[in-house]
């Protein structure tokens, strides 16, 4: 715990003004240690709470003269990039099914899934001191040490291949005024199966100028060296580190949930969890796609068209064209009605299109029924 | 804050005072941020009332207009793409102020201003591609020859001037924009003894006026016409010594002319959308049945002993168990009996079908606004059953992930508004049903219980509504007479239970 509280210490006296509002309680700062480094090791598996301790050690921490690494490892969730779709990345309804959580992350880049078996890195430094290929080389060298016969290579692309071939790294990165943060992903173990089955999108016809993700192949680590543990692993990485930027720090763990330690975390990660940040940050698009509706007794089907554009997560303009030989006009026009302005969402729109379903009686309400269940399912 | 005599508070005053402030505080609310230069201005001799108003700024002059160019982004990077504005034009900016998002390679980039000021002119849409060292935004700072024209002598105290120089010589490094910086100065305000409200502990504009707010408000006397005039008869509470500034509470005078507070709230319009304009069609229909109304109250003594004594086996078994599991299952065996209440009628009323299955609906407060799941045959479920429906149910609407499957097909509704509060209510019918109920509070009431004793009983209201088209008022009664007394005498729950 002392170890702890030196640390923070030495994250906390940098920044002078906070130090004196907060009357900060720390009894030991190290102001003569100019250049050093530290590596941190969150205990929490939550998402939202290791990416807002990222966004916390940006914000508060002087990264002028120092670096930090910090090793994360989350429950199973998905991770999209700050400009990019939720509904074209991941199948959402089924990660519902499966619990999966759905996160939006402040950097750039593309889409990843995360669970125990992928380990996390974040590199913090200053504006300046930021360099991408030199993260990675920590890594690469690491990965070598530990394994000589694997062909581990970074691609100008910040990837790291196995083999030439199999994705086993991401990265992504954010520049602030003064300083930066570039993190990556390290595929240990994950599960493989989960992963791909969420990396699709949720609903077709979706067309959008967000950042597309470009899909790789991937493998596991333990595919090519089944005896590496993820112990060892972060043993290597820590010293690979230190010997890459010259520091001599050992592994800290922290609390993301500490609030007296992080003042300000539990807001930050509040934030990211929110809809309005998750979903409502997401660029404009527009669905259009085909609905297929049919009547079972006496069987009947009919096409209906649907586009719909989306801004900040709700819907601006919803567009029905169903032929007026299976249901009166004024009826799809209501429904396309009711979705506007409303999230999309299929449960928002269920409360909206249930209440309205209430005042239709009257020989098309099972069609108008089945329209609204089509129209939702394309809502993810 | 000792520092600060009483000189420099008329000072201070005459500086709010509104003929100044419009000019000087223009000007200096837009400037690039350079070296710092001392903003003189002249000084009225009489005395005006203190304003807060005049502080804000008024509008914007013209300036030069500066073309702030987007920076090395690092790692030899020559374009990025534009994600997303926080700023549009016409938009005032400070310093620090973020103004974009920009993307290159993975790297998601904040870029913020440099200048306080106002933007002009946005350079790209979103999703264009911006170069590196061309102009991204044009920011209107302030002109720098209209403060050479307003120089003009003032009486500065020398010590206010010292004390300044001082702070630079010192090096203390308190963070704040220049022009806020000016505005501490020209207030003759330490920065070190501003609290700073913002990132990293900064001073903004708001923490100098708030400190100004709190000094003139705490010592600048009401009205300096009040010290000439000589004190009427005073009330026993005359403590406050002679010549010294009066407070308002000792002396019972007539209150200084103060400027009456000015209400600036507007009226907000924007259209009912969404889930809401869905509700106005619903209650429009609803409110096109006939209803009827008919209400009771239940003696629920029983029935909170025998909740009291189930509930540890609920919970040993994973459930939460509320009352409403009871009213649930009362309510349907009631309908076995009286199966028009469980009825819908079509649209002009020419046919009424009578519903199998007892969907009875439970109208659910969530922060979308009113749901209804309903909880699907009832007539198949046990009390224990119920109740974990209930709970899943209560947890998906606090999710907010009631999808269609629960909110429609309903037969039935009943709403414990008495959970929040209330006795008798007035329920709407949700069509196409054609009763509901609304359970008030729980209460311990004085009853006469055997014997004529007063005994403290646990009593509930119950307000029925249903549609006077189909429902007559004495089934009505009569069902809601079988419902109560399943309730209060649970036992006989147990008779007819299926």
């Amino acid at each position: 715990m002392l170890q702890l509280r030196r640390s923070l210490a030495l994250l906390r006296g940098e920044t002078g003004n906070q130090r004196a509002r907060t009357g900060s309680t720390f009894p030991f700062l190290d102001s003569a240690d100019s250049s050093s480094g530290l590596v941190l090791q969150s205990q929490s598996t939550d998402v939202y709470q290791n990416l807002a301790l990222e966004d916390w050690i940006d914000a508060h921490v002087d990264l002028q003269r120092r670096g930090i690494l910090l090793l994360w490892r989350n429950r199973p969730a998905v991770v999209i990039g700050r400009h990019q779709n939720p509904w074209s990345e991941c199948n959402l309804p089924a990660m519902r099914k499966m619990g999966i959580a759905l996160a939006r992350r402040r950097s750039g880049g593309g889409t990843v899934f995360h669970d125990h078996g992928n380990l996390n890195m974040t590199f913090f430094a200053s504006k300046k001191a930021y360099d991408r290929k030199r993260n990675l080389k920590v890594v690469t060298e690491a990965l070598r040490r530990l394994r000589p016969n694997l062909d581990i290579r970074a691609t100008d692309r910040f990837d790291i291949l196995l083999n030439g071939h199999y994705k086993i790294s991401g990265t992504a990165s954010r520049l602030s005024r003064k300083s930066s943060y570039h993190h990556c992903t390290l595929l240990h173990s994950a599960d493989r199966s989960a992963l791909s089955t969420v990396l699709r999108p949720s609903c077709p016809g979706i067309q959008s100028n967000a950042t597309p993700s470009i899909p790789s192949p991937v493998a596991n680590l333990t595919d090519h060296a089944p005896s590496l543990v993820l112990e060892e692993l972060l043993e290597a990485l820590v010293q690979q580190y230190n010997t890459e930027f010259g520091f001599s720090s050992a592994r800290t763990l922290v609390d993301p949930s500490d609030e007296s330690a992080f003042t300000g975390v539990g807001a930050m990660a509040a934030e990211l969890r929110s809809w309005d940040w998750t979903f409502g940050r997401t660029p404009k698009f527009r669905v259009e796609t085909l609905l297929e509706l049919r009547d079972e007794q006496p069987p009947a089907r009919c096409s209906a068209q649907l586009q719909v554009e989306v801004k900040a997560g709700r819907v601006e303009s919803c567009r029905l064209d169903v032929p007026a030989s299976w249901m009166p006009l004024r009826l799809s026009g209501q429904l396309s009605d009711v979705l506007v302005g409303e999230r999309f969402c299929p449960h928002r729109a269920a409360a909206a299109v249930t209440a309205m379903l209430r005042a239709e009686k009257g020989q098309f309400h099972s069609r108008l029924h089945n329209l609204c269940e089509a129209v939702l399912a394309v809502m993810g | 804050m000792a520092a600060v005599t009483r000189g420099s508070y008329i000072f201070v005053s005459r500086l709010l005072s509104q003929h100044l402030c419009r000019r000087s505080f223009r000007l200096q609310n837009f400037r690039s941020g350079r070296t710092l230069q001392p903003l003189t201005f002249r000084c009225s001799r009489e005395p005006q009332v203190f304003s807060r108003r005049a502080l804000h700024a008024a509008s914007v002059c013209c300036g030069p207009v500066v073309q702030f160019k987007l920076s090395d982004i690092g790692e030899g990077i020559m374009e990025v793409t534009v994600k997303e504005w926080y700023v549009k034009e016409g938009d005032k900016v400070s310093q620090f102020d973020s103004i974009c998002e920009v993307q290159s390679d993975k790297a998601s980039v904040t870029i913020t201003s440099r200048y306080d000021g106002v933007i002009k002119k946005l350079y790209y849409d979103v999703d264009a591609t911006a170069l590196v060292g061309k102009p991204l935004v044009d920011i209107e700072t302030e002109s720098s020859s209209e403060v050479i024209q307003e120089e003009d002598v003032v009486e500065t105290p020398a010590m206010a001037r010292e004390e300044h120089t001082h702070q630079e010589i010192k090096g203390h490094k308190t963070q704040a924009t220049p022009a806020v910086r000016r505005l501490a100065m020209e207030n003759n305000i330490k920065l070190s003894e501003v609290v700073g409200t913002g990132k990293d502990g900064r001073i903004l504009k708001e923490d100098i006026l708030n400190f100004l707010a709190k000094q003139t408000g705490a010592i600048l006397p009401p009205a300096p016409v009040q010290e000439i005039q000589t004190p009427p008869p005073s009330p026993p509470s005359t403590a406050a010594p002679v010549g010294r500034p009066v407070s308002t509470t000792t002396v019972a005078k007539a209150p200084p002319p103060r400027a009456t507070p000015v209400f600036t709230g507007k009226d907000v319009t924007e259209p009912v959308k969404g889930f809401h304009k869905a509700m106005v069609k619903t209650m429009t229909a609803a409110l096109k049945i006939p209803h009827f109304g008919y209400c009771d109250e239940v003696d629920l003594s029983r029935l909170v002993a025998l909740r009291t004594e189930l509930k540890p086996i609920a919970e040993s078994r994973g459930v939460k168990l509320s009352y409403m599991p009871f009213f649930i299952k009362a309510a349907s065996l009631g309908l076995l009996h009286f199966p028009i209440l469980n009825a819908s009628v079509d649209e002009d009323c020419k046919n009424i079908t009578y519903r199998a299955s007892h969907n009875i609906g439970l109208a659910m407060d969530t922060n979308q606004g009113l749901l209804v799941p309903n909880v699907k045959n009832v007539q198949l479920l046990s009390v224990f059953e119920i109740a974990q429906e209930l709970n899943r149910l209560q947890a998906l609407g606090t999710a907010g992930q009631l999808s269609t499957a629960h909110l429609s097909g309903g037969t039935f509704t009943l709403s414990n508004i008495g959970s929040i509060g209330g006795t008798y209510a007035k329920p709407v019918i949700l069509p196409p049903e054609v009763a509901i109920g609304a359970l008030g509070k729980i209460q311990v009431l004085p009853r006469f219980g055997a014997g004529n004793q007063v005994v403290p009983a646990h009593i509930m209201k119950v307000s029925w509504s249903a549609d006077h088209r189909v429902i007559d008022g004495a089934t009505m009664c009569r069902f809601s007479n079988l419902w109560r007394e399943y309730l209060e005498n649970p036992a006989s729950m147990v008779l007819d239970l299926k």
